[in-house]
This record gives structure tokens, sequence and C-alpha cells, in this order.
């Protein structure tokens, strides 16, 4: 029977989140390939693969506290910063690509913003004020 | 046994880089591109973890930092030039 130390015991704990993130990362390349339209590959861009890396640094920031007594403030800054922007990213991909009018799966059922934002006259509507901005730069 | 664990990992995030790499090649419209850029540099990111891990160094954990601002500044630059074809906005000015 192997007895193993706390240090080793913990060492294995960021050894097995670096697997975890791995194995994550291949789930969330598989579903970039194989969803239908950019909205819905956008989920498996932002969420999973956020995941994926938040658990890859938080692996390598126990890793190296453990092994070499060293708290890394640059890898608690790359996980803080990338846990910030990677929604913020995948937020104006999208917003992007319906303005630019890339269209949804067949299958993706109704879609009401498309009359409110394409359609009609937009300075009348109450609603189109957040789209004001947009429709004079166009 | 910890090596080759983590060879396997790096394994898995390179096999996923080369997935996001036929997707933006085929990809029918460029917020796909945008999207699959995104994704590998944060994938990037990990990879240059694990390889600091395997050469027990301190010295790439800048890179990490860099890499991911690089990354989100690229996609910010990438979803305005969809959006509107220009990237600085200089209307605001005056």
């Amino acid at each position: 029977m192997l007895s193993l130390t706390a240090k080793e015991i913990l060492e294995w704990v960021a050894i097995l989140l670096v697997l975890f993130a791995s194995i994550i990362s291949v789930i969330s390349a598989f579903g970039m390939i194989k969803l239908p339209d950019v909205y819905t590959r956008s989920h498996a861009a932002t969420k999973s693969s956020t995941l994926a890396v938040l658990a890859c640094l938080l692996g390598a920031f126990i890793y190296f506290w453990v092994h070499d007594g060293y708290v890394s403030i640059r890898l608690i800054l790359g996980i803080i910063f990338v846990f910030i922007t990677a929604p913020v990213a995948g937020h104006l991909v999208c917003r992007a690509a319906y303005r630019a009018r890339v269209p949804l799966a067949k299958n993706s059922g109704e879609d009401e913003l498309k009359s409110i934002l394409f359609d009609g006259d937009i300075g009348a509507t109450t609603t189109a004020v957040l789209a004001n901005e947009d429709v004079e730069n166009k | 046994m910890k090596e080759t664990i983590l060879l396997l990992a790096l394994t898995f995030f390179m096999i996923a880089i080369a997935l996001l790499l036929y997707r933006v090649i085929i990809g029918p419209s460029m917020p796909d591109r945008a999207i699959a850029l995104d994704t590998i540099g944060v994938n990037l990111i990990s990879a240059i973890a694990i390889i600091s891990i395997l050469l027990s160094t301190k010295a790439f954990l800048e890179a990490i930092l860099i890499l991911g601002i690089l990354a989100f500044i690229g996609t910010i630059a990438f979803s305005k030039f969809i959006e509107r074809g220009v990237i600085v906005d200089r209307k605001g000015d005056s």
C-alpha cells in the first residue's frame, strides 16, 4: 500500500485538474465542429472553453504553490482576466454576427428581434433607442 | 507517471486546436472564424501553463498574461470590424 504525503496528494489534484481541463477543451472543440450555426457555436466556444482554461490555470497555480512554494500572482491575474474577458468577447462576436445578418439555423424557432431591428421605422419606437446609435453609423 | 499525464493533457489541447483550425478554415461566415480564433488563443494559454509545469520553470507565466490580452483585443477588433466595417470609430471626437 503506497502512502502519499499531503504534498503529493495536492500535486496529484493539480495534475488531475489539468487533465480534466484538457478533456473539457476537446469536448468544446467537438461542439465547435458539430453545432449548426454561429449562435449555438458560441456556447461551446465561450462557456466550456472558459471552464477549461480556468481549471488548467488553477492546476498550474496549485502545482507551483505545492511543489515550489511559489504563489504566482501572475497566474491569479491570468485567471481573473480570462474570467472577465471571455464572456465579453463572446457577447460582442454574437452581437456583430446578428447585426451582420448571419442567418440562424433552420430549426432555431422564431426570430423576434429581426422585426424590431431591421424592419420599418426604427426611430419612432421606444425599443429602438438601443439600436439608434448603430443605425446612425450605417 | 505525472509527466505522462501532463503530456496526454497537452496532446488533448493540441487536438482541440486542430479541430478549431478546421473551423477557422471552413467556417461559413466571418464571426465563426473570430470565435474559433478566440478559442484557439484561450487553448494556447492552457498549453503554455502545461509546458511551464513540464519544464518546471516560471519564465513562461508572463506569456500567459500577454497572450490573454492579445486574444481579447484581437477578438474585439474583429467583432467591431464585422459590425461596422471600421475598427477605430472617430465619430465621437468632433
